[in-house]
């Protein structure tokens, strides 16, 4: 692991005016995917800024009948609120399909939303990885790629986004909320938080330098039936191939998002209003303009088939 | 230039980008209080010290150990504020005025906690290497389930999670044990858990 310098932030404000004078800076919070890169010298901040001290950590009722989720709020606390398990399932059970225990009891809200891919190449310092060293090229592409992306991919870079959490929040229309540098704060939807890689996929989210996340905002509960369904190399503790977040009203409406199959939570609201013809209907629309690999092509039928088994589940529930 | 604009580049990108070359070279100091199986122990500390590091090599407590270091295998699992983290991906520095647990604050040799006495009972373990972490784990598991947070497999998001194996095995998931000694660590926990499990 490289040096770096070390301060506690006091206010939200003081951690993003942090950033910015400290070039190099990195915010931490649980650290769990902060600290096993910077071992392995894939990130190598020259300062640290723990925001643990800020105080966001609690969840609040909004007034618009939503939930107000602290940026500290640990993964355990989040998915253990009863108002999350009773009004959201989808979140509560997305976030129990991820990680170990000992891990969601470290991670953080805003921090499990700017976890890094786990694509192998990314990882292995040895190879070419445009992500990790922009412009050196993609060893993916060519190479093992069966857990990887299937859809909004490039040339550049087929890495998904790693988050079961974010796939929930995807189906809910969470918001995120930020504070900059100079005070100003602003709330991003998630739907646009995460960008896909184009030729910039080191480029993950929209934030700004120095931008601090301080909340992650649910609107007024959907109702229906609240599924997430996760396929896995291993019954637990594991990455998702495919996952899916579904949200499934009485009338066989509903909301479906995809995880596992792309650079950020993928969702296609139009593809939704074929929700009462079936999975492989649905299927058709989400992934239109898939361009998976040989390795990966079995995703596209995996979540058609994922989806069906979510839409029985609903039907039967 | 070139290097001129991809720094800039990257600083825009404060959370997620590669970092910038570090060029940062001399180690940096921090100071760290912290309450360890009781005990206050106040530390200056490198930065890079993770508390598994700390606890291991300055405060010479080598029950939890270090086995992949990268939060996969769960050797270093301690309680920190009463839950269980991996002490390998955290700062000792990030856990200033924490109470952390580690095995050696659960019992001792004379004075075994029951899950101890239950592991050695069970034989729960070949090699011994994971057994730290698996008894730390296995605490807090059984006070995760008492508390009512839900597992992955726990049936009724609304209802107490049960205290049957599958639940156990699941929230198990983040400890390994390369000897395959899991029948015996199930039994040993099982029993712990009482008639429950």
């Amino acid at each position: 692991m490289k040096p770096f310098t070390y301060e506690r932030a006091e206010s939200p404000a003081a951690a993003a005016g942090a950033a910015m004078r400290h070039p190099g800076a990195k915010f931490v919070a649980g650290g769990t995917n902060l600290l096993d890169l910077m071992k392995l010298e894939i990130e190598e901040p020259m300062h640290l800024i723990d925001v643990n001290g800020l105080q966001l950590d609690k969840i609040e009722p909004t007034p618009e009948g939503g939930l107000r989720i602290g940026a500290l709020v640990r993964n355990t606390d989040l998915a253990a609120d009863e108002r999350v398990r009773r009004d959201y399932g989808v979140l509560s059970r997305a976030l129990v399909a991820g990680a170990s225990g000992q891990l969601r009891n470290m991670a953080t809200t805003a921090g499990n939303l700017l976890q890094r891919t786990r694509c192998p190449y990314f990882y292995d310092t040895n190879q070419p990885c445009n992500k990790r060293l922009p412009g050196s090229g993609c060893s993916a592409v060519d190479g093992a790629s069966r857990q990887l992306a299937i859809i909004g991919v490039s040339e550049a870079c087929i890495a998904t986004h790693p988050s079961d959490m974010a796939v929930a929040l995807r189906v809910l229309d969470a918001s995120v909320e930020t504070i900059l540098p100079d005070g100003t704060t602003r709330t991003i939807p998630i739907a646009d938080f995460h960008r896909l890689p184009g030729d910039t996929p080191h480029l993950e989210t929209v934030l700004q330098p120095g931008e601090l996340i301080t909340a992650v905002t649910l609107p007024k509960p959907l109702g229906g039936t609240h599924i997430y369904h996760k396929v896995r190399d291993r019954a637990s503790y594991a990455f998702a191939l495919v996952s899916i977040a579904a949200v499934i009203q009485r009338d066989g409406s509903g909301r479906v998002a995809v995880g596992g199959v792309a650079h950020k939570p993928w969702r296609v609201e139009a593809a939704e209003a074929e929700l009462p013809r079936g999975a492989k209907a649905v299927t058709e629309r989400l992934l239109a303009d898939a361009k998976p690999t040989k390795d990966n092509a079995f995703k596209v039928k995996l979540v058609e088939r994922v989806l069906g088994a979510v839409l029985a589940e609903a039907k039967g529930a | 230039m070139a290097a001129a604009a991809m720094r800039s580049d990257v600083h825009a990108q404060t959370e997620t980008a590669p970092a910038a070359v570090n060029p940062v070279t001399a180690p940096s100091l921090a100071k760290v209080s912290l309450k360890v199986n009781g005990k206050a122990c106040d530390l200056e500390l490198d930065t890079r010290t993770t508390l598994l590091d700390a606890l291991r090599e300055h405060l010479h407590l080598t029950g939890s150990k270090k086995g992949c270091d990268q939060g996969q295998c769960g050797a270093c699992t301690v309680m920190v504020n009463g839950r269980r983290i991996n002490s390998c991906l955290t700062l000792a520095v990030m856990q200033q005025g924490s109470e952390v647990t580690t095995i050696e604050g659960l019992g001792t040799p004379e004075n075994m906690h029951p899950m101890q006495e239950a592991f050695v009972k069970c034989d729960g373990y070949q090699c011994g290497y994971c057994t730290s972490g698996q008894i730390c784990s296995a605490v807090a598991v059984l006070g995760e389930i008492k508390e009512g947070i839900p597992s992955h497999v726990t049936e009724d998001l609304m209802k107490p999670p049960s205290w049957d194996s599958s639940e156990i095995r699941e929230r198990m998931s983040g400890n390994l044990c390369r000897c395959g000694a899991y029948s015996n660590i199930m039994e040993a926990i099982t029993q712990v858990a009482g008639g429950r499990a």
